[in-house]
């Protein structure tokens, strides 16, 4: 029994490589501190970028929870006007990257946008409005761009379980709302905190947003360090010191999941929703209603409108092209997270040692590393392979050889697997500690073992759990820049590229084109996705 | 030996194989500015030149990694200072070439001839026509005046082109006195730094200050866009030194494999047909001297350049960064 379980560890060991690497690459930088530069950091900027940091990280990370979490409560409990629209719609802002959702956002409500000028022009004077580009505009915008994850979880786990509980809860005598807060909460609580934890680490790794906002946080002194200072080492030490702090927060996340199990037993019908009536019900609507508009339907229509102005010189055959390379990449990325993901949540079912919950969590640390910093991470490596090979066999290759596995899909689709992983483990992740020890059990007394047990017992089990880390990687793929662009083969480009390429001058009219297409890509998965919870 | 071989050759079939003549270009500069180059280089020489398109950092990392096995045979980039910085990280290799030095003025390429500069770039004031007037504004010195109070938009000093400037103030007065400047700036200001230029070009429009830096460029696009804006351009510093300017530029990388090529095509970029091509789908304005910018570019008038070489501005960008980060430029 033991040895069995022991087999697993290699797995989880082989799988955090692909994260481990890279980091290891990064860290390998506080051996040779850059004395100077790190100096000036600290006597003059250090302080604040700390103080902004966790301003956003507090900021955000409430953020999403009280939009979230309420949400999630009401379309997956309650039956109010447009529920059933709103079940899904609100699922839309993940479609759109953080970035673009930014520049979007900043073109309605700026100085220079369309609300204040109006403004001007009708009293004279706009200079009352708040600005949003302060601590709580760059707040507000990651959290219209982030609290899908955590409605997307919470609902997930309130549908289908909180109504069950719920119904322990009434045979108690709870009321719905104590029920939710005595019962519901504390049973869906590791999804809220896997959502939340989903949505900092984003929050910490995002440099495009805090760059359109000019916010500096940590993110930006890494790239101020490398960029304005040249100095790769001080940031790579600034990265580090990221790592270590979203350690921590995996290492909180994990302890307010407690060390309770959270299984379920067998199936009951479900609960019928229970229709709001009087005010509370149009208050539900217009709340669902006003979150859509803000995070969705107003940034997505700005850029509807940019792109619309530019159609004509913009819109042609290669746009088709890079949706396709987009579309094909991401697919693949999201089933190579989904296939390494499984094996580490099955590795780390099959042997719980403590050992073993560590490399998971290591291997999830990419997700928070600022996209840049990954991208090179992973590329040193594979290019000090390179050159490896070729020292060995270039003679045999000619000299127009220069690379080997540089450029290929196969680094690239490792180096998003290293980027995102904790997307899918985290969907997969919580499903695997719903499958009971009795079911595994029950299949081993039948005569299933090893990967007969996976196949049989696991894998229909998780299949919409499954579905779920495919879809998020794959809209998640769709929005990726920095590793996409360090690590494409030749012409390989796709339309978050196009969206660089445009960005990187300014143009954030002309992006809008391909970053519509982004948004109409990810529409089908995110779709699907709500439907898909419906029926979990 | 035979075992090496085989292995060879799997790796061959992995790594694809040499084709026509072509050059590997790693490209800081937007795709849409040099896409055309390539196009009209491949229909005169039949020529494929390849381009990989990302950030001067990563991109310079990604050369650095490779070592001898890099394919890229050019570095392009959008200002001087990261030139001088990968001519300093030893990953370009000087080039004699008499073509080159006869289109390119001194002051727009390197003193070793590591890098060369292929359309310029000027960084000027703007101001709003309707509440400031041309005769008010002279130099960049002159907008750390408290006259300014309240009426300034800059853009962040995260980018480079205003790393760049400061780092030629530097070279010009000393680090005492453009600090003064630059803190003069920042008490000038009247609204948070903006992330682009064009964003501060419009809020000038808007009134919601009266005079800023940009670069020309950028000013072009948006009259294009908009051609009634209440936005004008004045010529900074055009009683001192000369205003302002900094290159699109490109250098050959140390490994290139394919050298020789990689010159001639830096080559015609700074010839008579290309520098239009280069300067103009842009609007920015051509290194050679002998060829005319865009008729929309020349009808902002000609201007005095300041002629120190640009490659002060990556010697002293870090200095600049560490000065801006000082008075709380952010």
């Amino acid at each position: 029994m033991l040895s069995s379980a022991r087999r697993w560890r290699p797995v989880a060991a082989l799988v955090s490589l692909v994260t481990v690497i890279p980091l290891s690459v990064i860290l390998a930088a506080l051996a040779v501190p850059d004395g100077a530069v790190w100096a000036h950091l600290q006597n003059h900027l250090l302080p604040e970028l700390l103080r902004n940091t966790f301003w956003l990280v507090l900021g955000v990370g409430s953020g999403v929870l009280l939009v979230g979490m309420p949400l999630a409560w009401l379309t997956a409990l309650y039956e109010f006007p447009g529920r059933r629209f709103f079940n899904w719609a609100l699922m839309l802002p993940l479609a759109m990257p953080a970035y673009v959702m930014a520049f979007s956002q900043l073109g309605l409500f700026d100085f220079t946008g369309p609300l204040q000028s109006w403004l001007r022009a009708a009293t004279g004077d706009s200079s009352w409005v708040p600005s949003l580009r302060s601590t709580g505009g760059v707040a507000l915008v990651m959290t219209l761009a982030f609290y899908p994850y955590v409605y997307l979880l919470a609902r997930n786990a309130f549908a289908s379980m909180g109504r069950r509980a719920l119904e322990v809860g009434q045979s108690f005598g709870l009321s719905r709302v104590k029920g939710f807060w005595h019962v519901a909460l504390p049973m869906a609580r590791p999804w809220i905190i896997g959502g939340v934890t989903l949505a900092l680490m984003e929050t910490l790794a995002d440099f495009g947003t805090v760059a359109i906002f000019n916010y500096d946080t940590f993110t930006s002194a890494i790239y101020k360090a490398w960029f304005s200072l040249f100095s790769l080492p001080a940031a790579k030490q600034l990265a580090s010191l990221l790592v270590l702090m979203v350690f921590v927060l995996v290492w909180l996340e994990q302890r307010a999941r407690g060390r309770r199990a959270y299984t379920q037993t067998g199936r009951a019908a479900p609960l019928p929703r229970l229709r709001l009536t009087g005010w509370q019900r149009w208050a539900a609507t217009l709340w669902a209603g006003l979150v859509l508009l803000l995070a969705f339907v107003l940034p997505f229509g700005q850029l509807l409108w940019w792109a619309w102005q530019l159609a004509a010189e913009e819109f042609n055959a290669d746009l088709l092209g890079y949706a396709l390379r987009s579309v094909a990449l991401s697919l693949m990325a999201a089933v190579a997270v989904a296939v390494v993901a499984l094996a580490l949540a099955y590795a780390q079912r099959r042997d719980p040692h403590p050992a073993t919950r560590l490399l998971a969590k290591l291997a999830t640390l990419g997700y928070a590393v600022p996209g840049t910093v990954l991208a090179v991470g992973v590329f040193v490596p594979v290019a000090w392979l390179d050159n490896l090979l070729l020292g060995w066999f270039g003679g045999a290759l000619g000299p127009d050889v220069t690379a080997i596995f540089k450029g290929t899909l196969l680094v690239m689709l490792l180096a998003y697997v290293a980027r995102f992983l904790a997307v899918g483990h985290s969907a997969i992740d919580s499903a695997m500690g719903r499958i009971t020890r009795s079911q595994e059990e029950a299949a081993r007394n039948l005569g299933y073992a090893g990967w007969g047990l996976l196949r049989h017992v696991h894998l229909p089990l998780l299949k919409g759990s499954l579905f779920t880390a495919v879809l998020m990687v794959f809209v998640d793929v769709m929005k990726e820049m920095p590793i996409t662009l360090m690590t494409r083969p030749f012409d390989w480009d796709t339309l978050a590229v196009r969206v660089f390429s445009f960005t990187t001058e300014g143009q954030w009219e002309h992006a809008a084109l391909p970053a519509v297409a982004i948004v109409l890509a990810g529409l089908v998965p995110v779709i699907l996705l709500s439907r898909q919870k419906d029926h979990a | 030996m035979k075992k090496q071989l085989m292995f060879a050759a799997v790796l061959a079939a992995f790594a694809g194989s040499a084709m026509a003549e072509e050059i590997v270009v790693y490209s800081a500069r937007a795709e849409q500015l040099v896409k055309p180059l390539v196009e009209a280089y491949k229909k005169e020489t039949g020529v494929d030149v390849k381009l990989v398109s990302d950030k001067e950092g990563p991109l310079m990392e990604r050369m650095r990694a490779e070592g001898s096995n890099s394919p890229a045979d050019i570095l392009l980039t959008v200002d001087a200072g990261n030139l001088w910085q990968a001519s300093k990280m030893g990953l370009l290799k000087p080039v004699s070439s008499k073509v080159l030095e006869a289109n390119i003025p001194a002051h727009l390429r390197d003193p070793k001839n590591e890098w060369f500069g292929l359309s310029i770039r000027a960084r000027t004031l703007f101001y709003n026509t309707q509440k400031v007037q041309p005769a008010q504004l002279s130099s960049y010195e002159d907008l750390a005046d408290p006259k300014w109070k309240g009426k300034l938009c800059l853009r962040t000093s995260k980018k480079v082109y205003n790393q760049s400037l400061v780092a030629m103030l530097l070279s010009e007065h000393g680090p005492v006195k453009t600090e003064k400047i630059v803190r003069g700036w920042v008490d000038n200001l009247a609204t948070d730094v903006f992330a682009d230029d064009t964003k501060m070009l419009e809020a000038i429009a808007a009134g919601q200050c009266e005079v800023g830096l940009a670069n020309t460029y950028y000013y072009g696009r948006l009259m294009n866009k908009n051609p009634n804006l209440p936005v004008g351009i004045f010529w900074a510093n055009q009683k001192g030194k000369g205003t302002h300017v900094n290159i699109s530029g490109a250098g050959v990388a140390k490994y290139a494999k394919n050298e020789r090529g990689a010159v001639r095509f830096i080559e015609w970029l700074s010839s008579d047909k290309a520098q239009n091509l280069f300067a103009d789908v842009d609007m920015e304005f051509p290194v050679n001297p002998k060829v005319k910018p865009d008729p929309k570019v020349a009808a902002w008038g000609s201007f005095k350049h300041n002629l120190i070489n640009v490659s002060n501005a990556g010697a002293r960008q870090a200095e600049a960064v560490m000065l801006m980060d000082r008075v709380g430029y952010k």
